[in-house]
């Protein structure tokens, strides 16, 4: 792919005999072949690094006015709303921006489950993604903490409580977690800490699913091997121009947040101050973790529920061995389709159950719907690969679907 | 088959749940007066800030600390835009504790711009005990933490009525409000007609002076709404041109591509 770069000026030719980073870029990120016939689906990878970034560099300069201290912490984000210039524009985009960057990564998983994007050889950059999300909800959780607000504060609570279910350590685990016999100051610093390290390992992680991707190239809607050269284009500047496109359209709906309803997706109790004597009438997490919230309280004990929740991410690294079928794209999986939509209503309504108390009709909801949610990857997903007849393949990206003959053989094969 | 049906328990369970919601909920929906400042283009009123000032000083800060707002931020621009001499006019009528002096002594002055608002308690537990245990909450950013907003602390200021109806029984220090949860809430009413007398010469009705101080909450939850409103049009505006032209380049780039 990098084969025809020649380094033109004297300079340029300099650097690259010493260090080919000139080569590197221009073959991974201007001559990179691509197939041609991707949707809008595919430029949420794009979107994602955009979202890191900005997260990244707006909670840099949070960083430099916030304070990790309980008794300082609540007031010093008000002091970035109130005196800090642009602070209120900073903190504004970074709260909204986790929010962009969970939809997007929601959209993102979506997609590569829809069109079998983690199927071989694409299995290790579907593992590396999901380590990506794991380390995406640790900090998220971690920097919902950091304002000290209620919900911050009894969030954090439920949340590192959970741990005190580990059989025997459990106790032990939660007082090391805290560095006191509660959530407090201890809490907050190590989080903030921790807030600040794990973006630096997310990226670490990006560089590693992109590196993974580029041997063997994207997947493509028809889910098929594309013939370079006749199926791909060059990324620049078809896809550069392509995923910027989808960027700004992005961007519109995340400033429409940002500047004209910044605190929709905040809960209002978080501008009271975290008060240890006061628990709130609800303990909500942001609506992106309320799926596996919904998860954790299906379940009537408390160990169970913290091993389902987890188990619920846990079993997305092995979904590459769980789907049995050949055939990628779910636009030739007529019956795997199905079910696929049934999973995203799934878990759309596992989330809505989230957001309400865990009682009566809320709660069998939940139950069903936790059931099915891991049903549909131990059960569904590995039964359907063997008794769907899936719709035939085009020969190629280019090609237009097989001949009626060439139908007829192929799905002799398959019977 | 399966996707219609899904769709259908969804809406299902949206509505069953619905239900449930409007018949435990125990509290009442806030009214929703016109506000100057909601909307995409919204602003402050400044006679209406000053206004609702006023009542916070008079009425309000007998028992609300309001400490994330300084006597500058009066004088700043989206907000009551009080004149400079008024702003400092206005703090010198507070004291604050200052020193030590070079005797080692702490003494009193009079507040300067850069002086947040003065509490009215010296902490937390004589707020408590001058108000039978419960502390009045700070009002900095009242109007965000609550959920209802503005509408909420507008309809809880208004909410108070003579008649308890049958079935509510009040303890000591409690009183009966119709948009309070449950009914019940620590504060008396405060809001009276003629409660104050405005400078402007506005008539100080009891609607007037309600609307007026949660505008005034309103501003100061949230004192840059008026930069993030003007900012964000044009950033919309320039995004949405922007999104045009990417469109149609990238129209172009694939238009000899067969895809």
């Amino acid at each position: 792919m990098s084969d025809d770069y020649e380094p033109q000026s004297a300079v340029a030719k300099w650097i690259d005999k010493r260090l080919p980073i000139i080569t590197l870029f221009s073959g991974h990120l201007m001559q990179f072949p691509t197939p041609k016939n991707l949707n809008y689906w595919w430029t949420f990878g794009g979107i994602l690094t955009f979202c890191l970034i900005t997260q990244i560099i707006t909670g840099l300069v949070l960083a430099m006015h916030y304070i990790a201290d309980a008794n300082l912490a609540f007031a010093s984000v008000e002091h970035i709303m109130r005196d800090v210039n642009y602070g209120w524009l900073l903190r504004y985009i970074h709260a909204n921006g986790a929010s962009m960057f969970f939809i997007a990564v929601y959209l993102h998983m979506a997609r590569s489950l829809f069109y079998g994007s983690y199927k071989e050889p694409r299995e290790l950059i579907w593992i590396i993604g999901v380590f990506i999300f794991l380390l995406m909800i640790a900090t998220a959780f971690m920097g919902y903490v950091l304002p000290w607000g209620q919900m911050s504060f009894w969030g954090a609570t439920v949340i590192t409580n959970l741990f005190s279910a580990v059989p025997f350590f459990g106790e032990a685990i939660t007082n090391w977690l805290w560095g006191d016999y509660s959530v407090s100051g201890a809490l907050l610093t190590r989080f903030f800490t921790l807030h600040y390290l794990m973006p630096f390992l997310i990226f670490g992680l990006v560089i590693l699913h992109i590196w993974a991707l580029h041997v063997p190239g994207n997947n493509n809607p028809e889910g098929i091997d594309v013939v370079k050269g006749q199926d791909t284009v060059p990324f620049h500047p078809h896809y550069v121009v392509k995923d910027v496109l989808a960027l700004v359209v992005f961007m519109i709906v995340f400033a429409g947040l940002v500047f004209f309803s910044p605190n929709i997706l905040g809960h209002s109790d978080n501008y009271i101050q975290a008060n240890p004597l006061q628990t709130p009438e609800h303990i909500v997490p942001e609506w992106y973790f309320l799926p596996f919230y919904a998860i954790l309280r299906a379940i009537p004990d408390k160990l169970g529920g913290v091993i389902a929740m987890v188990s619920a991410i846990a079993i997305l690294a092995f979904i590459p061995w769980l789907d049995t079928s050949k055939v990628r794209s779910s636009k030739y999986r007529p019956l795997y389709r199905q079910f696929y939509w049934l999973l995203i209503v799934d878990f759309i309504l596992l989330g809505y159950l989230g957001s309400q108390s865990a009682t009566g009709i809320y709660l069998i909801l939940g139950r069903l719907a936790t059931l099915y949610y891991f049903l549909h990857f131990i059960l569904v997903m590995p039964l359907i690969g063997f008794i769907e007849k899936p719709k035939p393949l085009p020969k190629s990206i280019s090609e237009p679907v097989l001949t009626k003959e060439e139908q007829l053989t192929k799905s002799g094969q398959m019977a | 088959m399966i996707k219609r049906l899904s769709i259908f328990l969804l809406l299902l369970a949206h509505t069953v749940s619905m239900s449930f919601v409007f018949a435990s909920e125990e509290m009442h929906v806030p009214m929703q007066p016109d506000w100057s400042f909601q909307g995409p283009l919204g602003k402050f009123d400044r006679a209406e800030l000053q206004r609702g000032y006023q009542v916070y000083t008079e009425v309000c800060s007998s028992c609300h600390s309001m400490d994330l707002v300084s006597y500058r931020n009066l004088v700043q621009e989206g907000g009551p835009e009080f004149s400079e001499k008024q702003a400092k006019a206005m703090a010198a009528m507070f004291e604050v504790e200052a020193g030590p002096d070079a005797d080692g002594e702490m003494f009193m002055r009079p507040a300067i711009l850069s002086d947040k608002f003065v509490s009215p308690w010296k902490n937390e537990q004589e707020g408590r005990i001058s108000n039978g245990g419960a502390y009045p909450p700070d009002l900095s950013v009242m109007v965000k933490a609550r959920s209802g907003g503005a509408d909420y602390v507008y309809s809880l200021l208004l909410g108070y009525e003579d008649e308890v109806p049958e079935g509510i029984i009040l303890d000591d220090g409690v009183y009966y409000n119709v948009y309070a949860k449950n009914q019940r809430i620590a504060m008396p009413q405060v809001i009276y007609e003629d409660g104050v007398e405005y400078t402007d010469g506005t008539a100080a009705t009891e609607v007037q002076m309600a609307k007026d101080v949660t505008a005034f909450l309103a501003w100061s939850a949230e004192p840059k709404l008026e930069e993030r409103k003007r900012i964000g049009f044009k950033v919309i505006v320039y995004l949405i041109i922007l999104s045009f032209l990417l469109y149609f380049t990238n129209k172009r780039i694939w238009r000899d591509t067969s895809h």
